[in-house]
């Protein structure tokens, strides 16, 4: 008798696709998901962008750009410009600060006036240090690009790291005998040749040369723009971002399922034959499920204003902009799983499926910053991935309501395309 | 004008001929019943007139204009065979929805809810949640939500279907109201008994084909001629069975007598003869049962 218990169960398991989608595919999904996420797959080191600002001008500072420009790792931005039609212009200290703010760089370096005079030395003497404007939404990031800096401190400019040891030695041991000043002169040339050469690629040296022994060799100090102290904003804003929007997608395909269940009990049929219409019908339900979404997100945040701290209250406009956008959305989205599933049991396996790999991909689940460079990109096929860069951009990183524009247009689009094709979809159901 | 005509409805699902050339007219003030067994074509050509299947040929007008999803639809009501409600809003809350769906201003849908209540009998309960209504008190409302809107033209899907005899009964006697109000009704039903004793004429469908239509004594006539069904209680059952009857209990058989004067005197010898004693006899019209079972060859719950 077991044996059959066992034989009905896995006929069952053979017939479900869904559950054998549940069961085999989706943890394998997640897995790679979080395998290219943090497994650094194939060694490839994921792109960080940095802003440079030179207001030294000296030869050791010029090197060091030059050295971050050749880190296969990093994308080295010097210059910038108003608008397309305008020609670039070199970075200051305000514009990189506004790169930062607005998310295009996580991090920007800043190499103050006096840095090639004071050279690079460990310890001693009053040394200028390079400013890191950085975001710390990323955590990883500028870390990153502080151990490159050091290292390119070490490879880009050994000769003038030589002579400055030497200058130090002879200051408190003594000047050196002819020969060793000849020996010296000969070697820093070849020194600096070397230094001209193609950096190491990350897997073959980067990663020793950022080890402890250089950390120290330009002091620099971390100023992160986005928290200037002003606002009391924490990472909360992130979570409840992420969190709500993820949940928001299954309540709305949970209550879009609604149309299943009206198809089951009959009503579906007999709204059919009223006067309602299906468009009408359709048109209620996502209006429904927009306002069910818009009051979930807003449920969300009051909580994470009140007990997080977040501040709600300050980004009110911007706030109810991204919600509503969001949750429109989300309802067209929820009512497409709706009526692309034929029973109840086939959505609820079907949206877990998708919702838990859109939340993933799409970065409700670890910041996309996180991710590789390739599967950010992917992240932006996914609605929620927009709707999380929305909801960033007014609680982070404080842009103007028309910065938002490409987010809030890419929402609007995919809201209207979800709508259409549940339209189509819902054609099934009219006439037969 | 007549309120319902059917003309040559023709329509394949697959492999399935489900109306292959159905004619019929529902008259004025008419209740009408469509009789078939099961896949016979009753709900397909119900849908059909309710503008939700396409046919492929023939025609249906209502109320002389043609029947398709934006027209007359105001002049129709449907009341689908499930109880198609919301259960957790209460019996007013689903009036006023459909009410809604079907046309009607919140204003225009006071009037028709409370006349709903009352001829439901649910004014007491009106404002519970119907989720906790009997199966019959659903039934009620389930018929009420698709006239409320004063339809000139109402169809009805097994309306009855899985209620006790009291509510059948109560059921019935809306129904007869809404009739005497002006409605044309047009009945799907497997109670046979139900059609025979409650709806002016009869349409009989099989294999998506119209087999017979008239009153029931015009169908039976039509049928049988003067054929009846004599019922006869014995003391025991013959041996050997006697040619002609059956036996439909323990001391029960039957038998149709075509001509009641000269057949029936027959069956009384030959039972005398087999050494039966006849304890009690009645003589029958043949039921719609007998028509139907006599034109599709099978009873109508096949």
């Amino acid at each position: 008798m077991i044996g059959t218990v066992l034989r009905v169960s896995f006929t069952n398991l053979r017939r479900d696709r869904v559950a054998q989608l549940l069961s085999f595919i989706l943890p394998i999904v997640f897995f790679s998901i979080l395998a290219v996420i943090f497994g650094n797959q194939s060694n490839r080191t994921p792109h960080v962008g940095v802003a440079v600002v030179d207001e030294d001008g000296s030869e050791l500072s010029r090197r060091l750009v030059a050295g971050l420009k050749g880190e296969t790792s990093l994308r080295v931005r010097t210059t910038t410009r108003a608008d397309k039609n305008t020609p670039e212009i070199p970075l200051d200290r305000d514009g990189a600060r506004s790169l930062v703010r607005a998310g295009d760089v996580p991090v920007a370096l800043i190499i103050p006036k006096g840095l090639g005079e004071s050279g690079l030395r460990f310890v001693g003497g009053e040394r200028a240090k390079v400013t890191m404007l950085a975001d710390s939404s990323d955590p990883i990031a500028p870390q990153m690009v502080a151990g490159l800096l050091q290292k390119v401190a070490m490879t880009a400019a050994p000769d003038l790291m030589m002579g400055n040891g030497i200058s130090m030695f002879e200051k408190y041991a003594g000047a050196l005998t002819p020969g060793q000043r000849r020996a010296v002169d000969s070697w820093l040339p070849r020194l600096k040749e070397q230094s001209a050469q193609p950096a190491p690629s990350p897997a073959a040296g980067g990663k020793d040369s950022t080890s402890g022994a250089v950390a120290g060799l330009i002091a620099t100090e971390v100023v992160d723009v986005l928290r200037d102290g002003r606002e009391k904003k924490t990472i909360v804003a992130f979570y409840a971002a992420g969190i709500g929007v993820m949940f928001l997608l299954f309540t709305c395909s949970g209550a879009g399922g609604a149309l299943i269940e009206e198809q089951e009990s009959g009503t579906l049929e007999r709204l059919l034959l009223s006067r309602l219409g299906m468009a009408r019908l359709l048109l209620g339900k996502w209006l429904y499920l927009l306002l069910l979404g818009a009051l979930q997100l807003t449920v969300m945040f009051v909580w994470g204003a009140v007990v997080f701290g977040l501040d709600l209250l300050g980004h009110l406009p911007g706030f109810v902009i991204v919600t509503v956008f969001t949750a429109a959305a989300a309802a067209g989205f929820g009512l497409l799983l709706a009526t692309a599933c034929r029973t109840r049991a086939q959505l609820g396996g079907i949206s877990t499926i998708v919702i838990l790999v859109m939340s993933a991909i799409g970065g409700s689940m670890f910041p996309r910053f996180l991710m590789p460079e390739s599967l950010q990109k992917v992240g932006l096929l996914t609605f929620n991935g927009w709707a999380l860069d929305a909801y960033l951009k007014v609680f982070w990183r404080e842009q103007p309501l028309p910065a938002l524009a490409p987010q809030l247009a890419m929402l609007l689009v995919l809201t209207l395309v979800f709508l259409a094709v549940t339209r189509l979809l819902a054609r099934r159901w009219e006439h037969v | 004008m007549i309120p319902l005509a059917v003309s040559d409805v023709h329509k394949r699902f697959d492999q399935v001929q489900a109306l292959a050339g159905v004619s019929f007219e529902l008259h004025q003030g008419e209740f009408l019943a469509l009789l078939g067994p099961n896949g016979a074509g009753k709900t397909t050509l119900v849908r059909a007139v309710a503008g939700r299947v396409r046919l492929d040929s023939g025609h249906i007008e209502l109320l002389g204009r043609s029947a398709d999803r934006t027209n007359g639809r105001e002049a129709l009501g449907v009341v689908p065979q499930e109880v198609a409600l919301y259960p957790l809003l209460t019996a007013r809350e689903n009036l006023a929805a459909f009410a809604r769906f079907n046309g009607l201003s919140t204003a225009e849908a006071r009037q028709p809810i409370a006349w709903a209540l009352e001829w439901t009998g649910l004014a007491a309960r009106a404002d519970e949640p119907i989720k906790r209504f009997s199966g019959g008190m659903r039934r009620r409302l389930n018929i009420a939500c698709g006239v409320l809107h004063a339809p000139r033209v109402v169809l009805l899907d097994e309306p009855t279907v899985g209620v006790d005899p009291q509510s059948r009964e109560h059921i019935y006697e809306m129904l007869t109201e809404l009739r005497s109000s002006g409605a044309s009704l047009l009945l799907t039903t497997h109670q046979l008994e139900e059609a025979e004793g409650r709806c002016d004429r009869v349409v009989i469908i099989d294999h998506g084909r119209k087999v017979a239509e008239g009153t029931v004594a015009e169908l039976v006539a039509d049928s049988f001629g003067s054929e009846r069904t004599a019922v006869f209680t014995l003391d025991h059952i013959p041996e050997p069975p006697i040619p002609g009857l059956e036996q439909i209990g323990n001391t029960v058989v039957t038998g149709g007598v075509r001509d009641v004067e000269l057949d029936l005197p027959e069956l009384l010898r030959r039972l005398r003869q087999a050494g039966c004693q006849v304890n009690g006899l009645e003589v029958k019209r043949p039921s719609l049962a007998g028509v139907f079972l006599r034109l599709t060859g099978k009873e109508l719950r096949e």
